[in-house]
């Protein structure tokens, strides 16, 4: 049970890969202007990422290892024909907000990065715990984000309107970059707080361990 | 005439690649610390922008289309950007040794750059906001790709120029690296807002 706990923190926090490892920057640099688009796009990536992760690390020993790449491309490729095609037919809104990026989750650095660093190595249960963890790692970044630009950007939640002062620069790409980058930065400082406050702790109970044993 | 100039303001101005698409945002941060790799992966990208836009663009006009498989476009514009990638490493290993050490490295991660397979994806997409009421062809598409990867080198040798300076300041601990980037990025994306006003 401590193994997939370790996985899903990981994924979610550690290693996120919006914050921390600073993948798949282009969807979301172009979609945190509106919370819900960015909440899509997260979700997409992570049916996506799941099912990749599941295919990927159940085909794991029939891949050769010299053509792995072009195998996870085709697999990836697929994968996202088929949400695409999914979307257009059931959710016609969100699939005109992702425009073009939907078809750019091929290139999204964290499915392959995934599949390289992890679902080729373990089994399938770890993988689709994996998936899941780091595709909501992906969708909890994003949303929050989305919910920053949004309200700050055009003064509505969600496409609710809230109120009528806004900064038309945090709904661009500028605003988006500013955003990002702010966010990384506090959430680095957050964690390394946090690190630190651990290792403080960890001292102090060491510490009290020897006197004990001195006494 | 007016369509060409239409086109090559639109691709390295009006709606650059990076401050008004975000595509290829990846190289844009990850190799823009030295003006000289930045230049060298801009290159790259623009050669293999206009080559994949030259091969993909007739193969789905004139092949998938009328075929019926056109909603197999993503696995295929991947697999010729792929292999496309590939040719052009082997190619340029075998004839300029001095060039595949300046730009070879660069080359394998091309091929998971969006804004090779965003420019395939858009140019047969809707471009009437670009080229108004002129007939789509072959020509503009590569037109279109070249300069998307003009403009795409030229953001990238500006940002490269400002994290060149930027190396000699010292940022508190939690800017350093990504966030510092990002923040330069936001100032060119402003500069770049004026040609969309």
């Amino acid at each position: 049970m401590n193994k997939y706990k370790r996985i899903t923190l990981d994924g979610l926090i550690f290693q996120n890969p919006t914050l921390m490892l600073v993948l798949g920057t282009c969807p979301t640099l172009a979609l945190i202007k509106s919370a819900t688009s960015a909440a899509g796009m997260g979700l997409t990536v992570l049916v996506v990422l799941t099912l990749s992760n599941i295919i990927i690390s159940a085909l794991r020993k029939v891949i050769p290892n010299a053509v792995r790449i072009p195998c996870y491309i085709v697999v990836i490729a697929t994968l996202v024909t088929f949400v695409r095609m999914v979307l257009e037919k059931f959710l016609p809104s969100l699939y005109d907000s992702l425009g073009g990026f939907l078809a750019l989750i091929v290139v999204n650095c964290i499915i392959l990065g995934r599949a390289e660093a992890f679902a080729n190595k373990h089994t399938v249960l770890e993988s689709a715990v994996d998936g899941i963890a780091n595709g909501l790692g992906f969708t909890c970044a994003l949303t929050l984000m989305g919910i920053i630009c949004e309200f700050f950007g055009s003064g509505s939640l969600f496409g609710l309107k809230i109120m009528n002062f806004k900064i038309a620069m945090l709904a661009t790409p500028a605003g988006a970059f500013l955003v990002y980058g702010l966010a990384i930065a506090v959430f680095t400082y957050v964690l390394d707080c946090f690190e630190k406050s651990k290792r403080v702790k960890a001292n102090r109970i060491a510490r009290e361990n020897l006197l004990k044993e001195g006494a | 005439m007016s369509t060409f100039i239409a086109i090559v303001l639109a691709a390295v101005l009006t709606n650059n690649f990076i401050t008004n698409k975000t595509y290829g945002i990846c190289p844009f941060l990850g190799v823009s610390k030295k003006t000289s790799s930045a230049l060298g992966m801009g290159v790259a990208v623009t050669v293999v922008m206009a080559l994949a836009t030259l091969v993909t663009y007739p193969i789905y006009t004139y092949v998938m289309v009328p075929l019926g498989f056109d909603f197999l476009e993503i696995i295929f514009f991947i697999f010729i950007i792929a292999s496309l990638v590939q040719m052009l490493e082997m190619i340029i290993k075998k004839i300029s040794p001095p060039l595949y050490n300046a730009m070879g490295v660069y080359l394998p991660l091309i091929t998971t750059n969006c804004a090779v397979l965003g420019v395939t994806e858009l140019v047969i997409g809707d471009m009437s906001a670009i080229i108004g009421t002129a007939a789509m062809n072959v020509g503009w598409a590569v037109l279109y790709a070249f300069f998307a990867g003009i403009g795409f080198t030229l953001v990238m040798i500006i940002m490269s120029g400002l994290r060149e300076k930027l190396n000699y300041y010292k940022t508190p601990k939690a800017l350093t690296g990504f966030p510092t980037a990002m923040v330069t990025a936001c100032f060119i994306c402003m500069a770049f807002m004026v040609f969309t006003i």
